[in-house]
């Protein structure tokens, strides 16, 4: 069963230098303030997955959080560059970044192999294209049936998985509404897992018999963390901050200024 | 009746154009929104947009900043996951159109959006893949929406992210692919269809007040003319205002924002 926690104990307990882990949420429920208290405790040489991996990555990578990266777009949305990002990758800043690059696909097929217990997902993909030749993850299978040829991709298992939902009931189960994303396929893909919400509620009450829920013992550890999906945005709490997304360009652009606003934000 | 109007607003009604009320869409962000919703918003009302998100049938008022704004998914029929967007819904083969964007595009409609010089020592690394890897190959047809220079239309691509008809043409059939690849690419000078059989981009529609020079001068390989050469009509009254309204109400929903 979950543990109800606070932020700072759920990451010092989950969260080990050099682990694998993965701060989900497609542009919706983005677990900011879990990856800032990720930044503050100092974790060093993670690998980082995440399909989109956009501000939040970009200030882990800028604070030297990370050796490596598994993603499938790294953009601001709607804005441009990743500037913290682009400055690990063209010139190694804080620290060089290792990448392992994917297409959005590849990283979903994974993320639900991972979820399912296997070992390699296996999908229509990467025909004619340049990835398969810079990633050696990238490889291809013939089908046993018909003899297609089809891509193939190790499955995501990370040692934590990290997601923000909008509420967990007091027995621990979480739910999750409006763009899904990989949530779920994180939580149940990973070693361990922490979700932090907008609110605990006595119970659910009223819902869509198809609701998500992730129930209590598939998750580690559940803190109460409002607000925690901003800039991002929490379905039916809040909509997204897009002037920060936009501001974040300009703060990134210049390592001392990234560095002045982390430790101002962040710590 | 004419009416001023930019290079940007041509392009994009140039490429709202091409969709029609029968398709299925899978919408990339940006330029490719843009021209989807305002087909949506003039002649095609039964337009099916269908976001990476994971939001069918989406109904956006406003132009998303991201492909998951909020705005996609209280407007749409319904909302999966991305696993299931994926898999059932792009590689199932449910998708007619896919309309992509792009930093680099060569003649044959392949497509670059991974880097800028060597893979492992990039000059600029950019986004990445995304859906884009996936969307060509799966969606029956693709269309492309840029603006047009010598730096983006280039002779060779830095990094092949997305596959349109090939190195040479002749690779979707050779790799066993059963949909149709790059049909359309709209830019701000102009229109390009790719032959049908070499599949290499030719101009079929020069935009009002643009000359074949002009492409020439934008464009890193040895363009043609298509053999009988259309001028495109300018924007109508009906979809510059739409346009401009879609438009003002996006800067509107962004700036409130700011103001909060």
């Amino acid at each position: 069963m979950a543990v109800f926690t606070n932020l700072a104990d759920a990451i010092a307990t989950n969260v080990g230098d050099g682990d694998r882990v993965a701060l989900e949420g497609f542009t919706h429920l983005i677990p900011f303030a879990a990856g800032h208290e990720i930044i503050r405790q100092r974790r060093r040489r993670l690998t980082l997955i995440r399909m989109t991996p956009d501000l939040l990555y970009d200030q882990m990578i800028g604070a030297g959080c990370a050796s490596k990266l598994i993603f499938s777009w790294g953009g601001n949305p709607g804005v441009g560059s990743l500037h913290r990002f682009r400055d690990a990758v063209e010139r190694g800043w804080p620290c060089p970044l290792e990448i392992e690059e994917h297409s959005h696909a590849a990283m979903a097929n994974a993320w639900a192999a991972g979820a399912s217990g296997l070992p390699f997902a296996v999908f229509r993909g990467y025909i004619g294209v340049d990835l398969p030749s810079v990633n050696s993850n990238i490889r291809f299978v013939d089908c046993p049936f018909t003899g297609e040829k089809l891509a193939a991709v190790p499955a995501l298992r990370p040692d934590v998985g990290i997601i923000h939902a909008q509420r967990a009931d007091r027995a621990g189960n979480v739910l999750i509404e409006g763009i899904a994303g990989v949530q779920k396929e994180v939580v149940l893909a990973s070693k361990r897992s922490i979700a932090t919400v907008e609110e605990i509620v006595e119970d659910f009450g009223e819902r869509s018999p198809n609701a998500v829920i992730l129930p209590s013992w598939t998750i580690t550890a559940v803190v109460l963390a409002p607000g925690g999906a901003r800039p991002s945005y929490a379905h039916g709490y809040y909509s997204r901050d897009n002037s920060f997304y936009v501001k974040w360009d300009e703060i990134s652009r210049d390592r001392d200024a990234f560095t002045v606003w982390i430790r101002e934000n962040i710590g | 009746m004419s009416q001023p109007y930019t290079a940007a607003e041509m392009m994009t009604v140039a490429a709202a154009r091409a969709l029609s009320n029968r398709d299925i869409c899978f919408v990339g962000i940006g330029l490719p929104s843009a021209a989807c919703n305002l087909a949506r918003m003039t002649h095609a009302p039964g337009l099916t947009l269908i976001y990476e998100s994971g939001t069918i049938e989406t109904k956006p008022r406003v132009l998303p900043l991201s492909i998951g704004d909020g705005e996609l998914c209280e407007t749409a029929l319904t909302t999966v996951s991305v696993p299931e967007m994926f898999r059932y819904w792009l590689q199932g083969g449910r998708i007619t159109v896919g309309f992509l964007g792009g930093a680099q595009v060569d003649r044959f409609g392949n497509l670059n959006s991974t880097v800028i010089g060597k893979y492992g020592s990039p000059k600029i690394r950019l986004p990445g893949a995304g859906g884009a890897t996936e969307i060509a190959t799966s969606c029956g047809r693709v269309f492309i929406v840029m603006r047009q220079s010598p730096r983006t239309f280039v002779n060779r691509l830095d990094f092949m992210t997305t596959l349109g008809h090939g190195p040479t043409g002749r690779e979707r059939r050779e790799l066993g692919i059963m949909t149709e690849g790059p049909a359309l690419l709209v830019t701000d000078l102009c229109i390009m269809k790719p032959g049908e059989v070499t599949k290499d981009m030719s101009v079929v529609s020069l935009h009002p007040g643009v000359t074949m020079e002009a492409v020439r001068a934008a464009t890193g390989w040895d363009v043609r003319a298509a053999d009988t050469l259309a001028e495109t009509m300018p924007p109508a009254a009906t979809e510059l205002e739409a346009l401009r309204e879609l438009n003002r109400r996006t800067a509107e929903a962004h700036g409130r924002q700011v103001a909060e």
